[in-house]
């Protein structure tokens, strides 16, 4: 079988998912790999959407995060204060799992303004949404987004959502509960934070991509992992699987 | 006790220009039938304040009834941009809209404040986010046994909150359920309630997980059927996805919308 980039990414997405238990989902891109991962290498895992769903099972993949096969197939349904404040603050879920506009070499995310330069008014994003709170009190976070030099910035234009501040001991200083994002996984690869300076360092290429391309396409000098791997290629099950999903077929 | 109105009559009575207006619902119980019914009465100078601003405040925004916006994410769910909220942010078109933006655990957090007629709520939020920069409503506050930095959110108490229901009863009696969001806590932090439900009945059997607003709480109640569309509500519509899919290209042009809105909302009285 062959893939798409796009494709190599989710796959991606959801097998970082393996070995947790229960999994924030934003909506979008981590949608689609959290409910992959359920149809593929952890059928256990809990989704927890921000709209209230505690062990949501759609059959379809949902466009919104509140759509009302979420609360029709969940364990529990809760309103959204008791979401954020006894579920997320209070620590109960392993991961977070979100998309971004901008991402900088610490894993800091923008998703509420752009500068357009000069004489041009800041270019409106959606925001914040729940993103600064499941950052900081999930066990660890996952990241997905199309790697390029817009996405992967030098200096984001706004810090929404931290995710390792300006580097080791950051998120300590900052009192943030949890161990933060742990990899950034994009469709030409996996980076991961250097386990002594937390800046992203790419880790892993995605099959038919060179570091060079991953290096070319990162606002910052990327470093290449000594030991860089290439990711598994995409299972004919997983292919399989993420197809149904995306053509909105419930699940074989 | 919540009196019994035509949806005219309650909007006319209860929102007035110059308002902070919540009208909740996250995703689910969107109260759109009441948003169309304000734009006809051309209430204007609002405070607009929701979680997910969503396809009715781009409507709202769109045909200038707003003044500014709290909210904590302003995107067209599973589909992009908010065109006519953007417009507003970034041209002032057609009018310019301030903003107050929050996180959804802070905004959620807010409400409970206000439902609790407190003047703040405590979270552990922002932290290290830049949003506490450009928002008055956002501060930080030492808890008094342990010493530790917690963020502090003011309340919000909206002059009147609007949220659509499934059903209500005779005496206004108020019930929803599924997705519950941020509701009764809208609610109970309004001045005055509107509520539009799907329908009335002369007994509310109870639901699971059901919220039920008492009728002393709820100022009006207007049967609106199939009131929260392109919203929904469970057990009696569901989600019209490929309404929110088409609203991208309607609100991407000034002009297309203005079409839409004047067929499909201003029109739709006539």
């Amino acid at each position: 079988m062959s893939w798409t980039s796009d494709e190599l990414m989710t796959v991606n997405a959801a097998r970082a998912l393996a070995g947790a238990r229960t999994c924030f989902v934003g909506i979008g891109l981590p949608s689609a790999a959290a409910n992959l991962a359920r149809r593929t290498t952890e059928p256990g895992l809990v989704l927890i959407y921000e709209s209230g769903t505690l062990g949501s099972k759609p059959s379809r993949l949902p466009l919104s995060i509140g759509d009302g096969e979420l609360a029709d197939t969940a364990d529990a349904v809760v309103s959204v204060p008791e979401i954020f404040n006894y579920w997320l603050q209070a620590g109960r879920i392993d991961v977070g799992f979100l998309g971004a506009a901008q991402v900088d070499r610490f894993a800091n995310v923008n998703t509420t303004v752009v500068d357009r330069g000069p004489g041009r008014p800041e270019g409106r994003l959606p925001g914040a949404g729940g993103a600064p709170e499941i950052a900081a009190s999930c066990g660890k976070v996952l990241l997905v987004l199309r790697h390029s030099t817009r996405n992967l910035v030098e200096r984001l234009d706004f810090v929404t959502t931290v995710g390792h501040g300006d580097g080791p001991g950051s998120r300590a200083r900052l009192g943030l509960p949890g161990a933060g994002p742990v990899a950034v996984i994009t469709d030409l690869g996996i980076m991961r934070p250097d386990p002594e300076t937390a800046e992203l360092t790419l880790t892993e290429v995605h099959p038919g991509t060179t570091p060079e391309q991953a290096v070319a396409a990162t606002g910052w000098p990327l470093a290449v992992a000594p030991g860089l791997r290439v990711t598994e290629p995409p299972t004919e099950a997983e292919l399989t699987a993420l197809r149904r999903l995306a053509q909105g077929a419930p699940d074989a | 006790m919540a009196e019994i109105l035509t949806l005219r009559d309650a909007v006319a009575g209860l929102v007035h220009s110059g308002d902070t207006v919540a009208m909740e619902g996250f995703t689910h119980l969107i109260p759109f039938a009441a948003a169309h019914e304000m734009i006809r009465q051309r209430v204007s100078d609002l405070t607009l304040v929701r979680m997910t601003p969503d396809v009715i405040y781009d409507q709202l925004i769109g045909m200038g009834a707003a003044r500014k916006l709290v909210f904590s994410w302003g995107g067209n769910p599973g589909v992009g941009s908010l065109h006519r909220f953007r417009d507003a942010v970034e041209n002032g078109w057609p009018r310019p809209l301030e903003l107050d933006e929050h996180s959804h655990a802070g905004m959620a957090n807010r409400y409970v404040a206000g439902a609790s007629r407190l003047p703040f709520a405590v979270l552990r939020g922002y932290r290290g986010s830049d949003l506490p920069s450009r928002s008055a409503t956002i501060s930080t506050v030492v808890c008094p046994f342990t010493g530790e930095e917690l963020a502090a959110v003011a309340a919000i108490n909206p002059d009147v909150t609007v949220i659509h229901a499934q059903r209500a009863d005779r005496d206004g009696n108020v019930q929803l359920w599924g997705l519950v969001g941020v509701q009764k806590e809208a609610a109970l932090a309004a001045s005055r309630v509107l509520v539009t439900v799907e329908e009335i009945v002369d007994d509310l059997a109870p639901a699971p997980g059901a919220v039920v607003l008492p009728s002393w709480t709820v100022d009006a109640v207007a049967v609106v059927p199939n009131g929260a569309h392109p919203s929904y509500a469970a057990g009696y519509t569901v989600r019209d996805n490929g309404f929110y899919q088409a609203w991208d290209a309607v609100s991407r042009d000034r002009d297309a919308f203005l079409r839409w809105m004047d067929e499909n909302v201003l029109e739709a009285a006539r």
